[in-house]
C-alpha cells in the first residue's frame, strides 16, 4: 500500500518539473498557434549551457542560469525574428517543417561538442540532489519538492504577468487577434518576439531542472518535447494551469506505471496521453478554443 | 462542359508523354537489374527505391493532405517488426514483406480515426506520441529480445545473390505499385478532392468534398507505405534494432526529401529522393555533420524555398512531366501562367 502511495506522490512532484517544460510550449501555442518543435532540444540547449558554466567557473547553477537566462532570452528573439516569423506567413504547416529541422541541428551541433555521454547537474548542487524528508515510509525528495514548488511559482508569476501588466495584455489581445490589434496601437511583431523571449526563460529553468534531476544528452531533447507536449494536451490543451494538472497526471500514471511493470513507466504516459486524446475527439467538449476564454476569466 | 474554342484543357502535354514513356521504360530496364549490376549496384538501388517510397509517401500526406506528421517511424518500425513476426509464424519471408504492410495499413484504419482530428502542430507531435508507444509496445514483444533487437533470420535460407535479387525485385514492385496508386489516386475524383483539402480544408467542406474521408485514405495510404519501406529495409539490412527503427531520423530524412525536392508535387518527392540519396552516398560518411548538413538544409528550404527544387523549376520552365493535374492553353498564349495540377 504504501509503495502505490509513494508513487503517487512521486508521480505529483514530477508532474511539476512536466508543467514547467510545458508551460513555454503551451503559451507559445497559445500565442502565435506555433509548436516549436525544437522546444525539447532548447531545453536540453539551456542545460549543457548551464552545466558548462556551472562546471568551468565551478559555481552553484542556480547563479549559471543567472548568466543563461538573457542568453536563452536572445535565443528566443532570434528564434522569433530569424525562423518562426519569416515561416509563419507561409502557412500554418511551414513553422512546423522550420523547427524540425532546427531541432535536428541543435541535437547534432550538442552531440558534435559534448558527445554522446550523459550529464548531469546533481553534482554541483551537493545534498540538495538527494536530500529528502520522510514521512512514515514516504521519502519526500527536497529537489522535487522545489521544483515543483517553482512550476507553481512560474504559472502564478506568467498569470499575473498576462492579467497585470501592459505587454502581458498586449500578448493576451494579440492571441486573441493579431490583424486587429494593430488598429489599438499594439505591434503584433513586437509581441510575438516578447511572448518567444518568455517561452525561452521558462525552457531555461526547466532545462536547468532537467539536469538536476536527472542526466541528459544531446538527444534528449525528443523526450521533452513529447512530455511537455503530453502534459499540455491533457491539461485540456494549452491554458496554463492546465499544464500544471496534465503534468501531475502524466506524472502519476509514469510512477504508476512503473510500479506495475519496470518497462510500464513510458507506456503508461503515453496510453494516459492516448484515452485522453480519444475521449477528447468523441466528446464534444472544447479544446484549444477554451484556453482563450480561460485566459479572459484570468483575472477574476 | 465546353470550353471556348481557343482555350484548350489538356491532361496530356507532348513533354507528360515523352515522360510518362520514359519513366516506364525505366521501369522495364530496371527490372533486368539483377542481371545488369552488380550486387553492389542492386543494393544501392533498393535503397533509392526505399527512399523514393518514403519520400512520395511522405509527400502525399504533407504536400496533398496538409497533413504533417513526425511520426511516420511508427508505421516504418511497425512494418519491419510485421514482417519478422510473419517469418517467425512460417510465412514465406518476401510474402511477409507486402502482407506485413497491408497489416500495418490496417491498424492504422483505427488509429486514424482519432488522429486526423488534430489539427497542425497537434498532430505532427500527437504522432510522434504514436511511434514511441508502438516502440516501447513492440520490445514487449519477446522475439524482439528488446533493445538488443534480433535479426531476419529466414532470409538465411536463401543463397546471397538470390537474395540480393528478390530484395531488389520487390522493392521495386513495392516501389512501382505505391507510385502507380498515388498516380492513379491524383487523376481520380479523390485526386481533386484532395487538392481542394491541400488548398482549403473549410473551403472543400463547404462544396462537399467528404474531408475526412479523403484524408484517411491519404493517411491509410502513407501508413501502408512507410510500412513497406519499414519491411523491405529489414529484409535488406537483415538486423533489427527497434531503437534504430522507430527512430525520429527517418522522419527527418523524408521531410528533407520532399522539402528540398518540392514539397506536394508528384515529381519533387522523387526527385528529393534521388538527391537525398546521392547526398548520403557522398556525405553519409560525415556523420554528425552530415546530419546538421540535413538539419539546416530541411530549415533553410523551409525558409527562403519552400517549393523545393522542383516546385522551382516548375514555376519557371512551366514544365510538368506526369500527368496527375489539368492545363490550361489559351492558343495565342502558349506561355501564360498556368494553373493546374497538385502544384498549382
Amino acid at each position: 500500500m504504501t509503495d502505490w502511495i509513494n508513487s503517487i506522490v512521486q508521480g505529483v512532484l514530477l508532474g511539476g518539473y512536466y508543467a514547467l517544460i510545458a508551460c513555454g510550449l503551451a503559451f507559445m501555442f497559445q500565442v502565435m498557434r506555433i509548436i516549436n518543435l525544437a522546444h525539447g532540444s532548447l531545453a536540453v540547449l539551456a542545460g549543457f549551457a548551464i552545466w558548462s558554466i556551472a562546471g568551468h567557473f565551478g559555481i552553484s547553477p542556480f547563479l549559471a542560469l543567472l548568466v543563461v537566462l538573457p542568453g536563452m532570452a536572445a535565443v528566443g528573439w532570434l528564434l522569433q525574428r530569424g525562423v518562426l516569423e519569416r515561416s509563419a506567413r507561409a502557412g500554418l504547416l511551414v513553422p512546423l517543417l522550420a523547427t524540425f529541422g532546427l531541432a535536428i541541428v541543435i541535437d547534432n551541433v550538442l552531440f558534435e561538442g559534448y558527445g554522446a555521454d550523459t550529464r548531469s547537474l546533481a553534482p554541483f548542487i551537493d545534498t540538495l540532489a538527494y536530500d529528502s524528508w520522510a514521512i512514515g515510509n514516504i521519502y519526500i525528495g527536497q529537489l522535487s519538492v522545489l521544483i515543483f514548488a517553482v512550476a507553481v511559482a512560474m504559472l502564478g508569476s506568467l498569470s499575473l504577468f498576462l492579467s497585470k501588466t501592459h505587454l502581458g495584455r498586449a500578448i493576451r489581445a494579440t492571441a486573441e487577434d493579431p490583424d486587429t490589434v494593430g488598429l489599438i496601437g499594439i505591434n503584433a511583431r513586437k509581441v510575438n518576439v516578447f511572448a518567444t523571449m518568455i517561452a525561452m526563460l521558462t525552457v531555461a529553468i526547466a532545462g536547468m531542472f532537467l539536469g538536476m534531476r536527472a542526466t541528459f544528452m544531446p538527444y534528449s531533447g525528443g523526450a521533452q518535447l513529447v512530455f511537455a507536449f503530453e502534459a499540455t494536451v491533457i491539461g485540456g490543451s494549452g491554458s496554463l494551469w492546465g499544464t500544471l494538472i496534465g503534468g501531475i497526471i502524466l506524472g502519476v500514471a509514469q510512477t504508476v506505471g512503473a510500479q506495475i511493470n519496470p518497462q510500464g513507466f513510458l507506456i503508461a504516459g503515453h496510453l494516459v496521453f492516448l484515452i485522453v486524446l480519444v475521449a477528447r475527439v468523441s466528446m464534444p467538449f472544447p479544446s484549444w478554443p477554451m484556453l482563450f476564454s480561460w485566459l479572459r476569466r484570468q483575472p477574476s | 462542359m465546353k470550353a471556348p474554342s481557343i482555350i484548350h484543357v489538356e491532361r496530356w502535354t507532348p513533354a507528360s508523354v515523352a515522360a510518362t514513356t520514359g519513366a516506364l521504360a525505366l521501369i522495364v530496364i530496371l527490372a533486368f537489374g539483377p542481371m545488369l549490376f552488380g550486387i553492389n549496384g542492386i543494393e544501392k538501388l533498393t535503397t533509392l527505391f526505399i527512399y523514393v517510397i518514403l519520400a512520395v509517401m511522405w509527400n502525399a500526406l504533407a504536400g496533398y493532405g496538409g497533413l504533417i506528421s513526425v511520426g511516420q517511424q511508427a508505421f516504418f518500425g511497425l512494418g519491419a517488426y510485421a514482417v519478422l513476426r510473419l517469418a517467425n509464424f512460417g510465412i514465406n519471408p518476401f510474402l511477409s514483406l507486402f502482407i506485413g504492410a497491408i497489416l500495418v495499413a490496417i491498424v492504422s484504419l483505427p488509429i486514424s480515426s482519432f488522429m486526423l482530428r488534430l489539427k497542425a502542430g497537434e498532430f505532427a507531435i500527437g504522432m510522434w506520441v504514436l511511434a514511441e508507444l508502438a516502440h516501447l509496445l513492440v520490445n514487449l514483444d519477446g522475439l524482439i529480445n528488446g533493445e538488443t533487437g534480433t535479426s531476419f533470420i529466414e532470409l538465411n535460407r536463401y543463397a546471397a545473390p538470390i537474395r540480393h535479387a528478390l530484395i531488389y525485385w520487390s522493392a521495386l514492385a513495392a516501389m512501382v505499385g505505391l507510385l502507380g496508386i498515388v498516380f492513379m489516386l491524383l487523376r481520380s475524383r479523390i485526386g481533386v478532392s484532395i487538392q481542394a483539402i491541400r488548398d482549403n480544408e473549410d473551403a472543400a467542406e463547404s462544396i462537399g468534398v467528404k474531408v475526412f474521408a479523403t484524408k484517411r485514405i491519404i493517411f491509410i495510404l502513407a501508413a501502408g507505405g512507410a510500412a513497406m519501406a519499414g519491411a523491405l529495409w529489414v529484409a535488406s539490412a537483415i538486423t533489427f534494432q527497434p531503437k534504430t527503427y522507430f527512430s525520429v531520423e527517418w522522419t527527418a530524412y523524408m521531410i528533407f526529401m520532399v522539402l528540398v525536392g518540392g514539397i506536394g508535387t508528384f515529381e519533387g518527392a522523387i526527385t528529393g529522393a534521388v538527391i537525398f540519396f546521392l547526398i548520403e552516398m557522398w556525405f553519409g560518411a560525415a556523420g554528425v555533420w552530415y546530419l546538421i548538413g540535413l538539419g539546416g538544409t530541411a530549415l533553410i528550404f523551409a525558409l527562403f524555398l519552400p517549393r523545393g527544387v522542383w516546385g522551382t523549376v516548375e514555376d519557371r520552365l512551366h514544365v510538368r512531366l506526369l500527368p496527375v493535374g489539368y492545363r490550361l492553353r489559351l492558343d495565342h498564349e502558349t506561355d501564360a501562367p498556368q494553373r493546374d495540377g497538385p502544384a498549382a
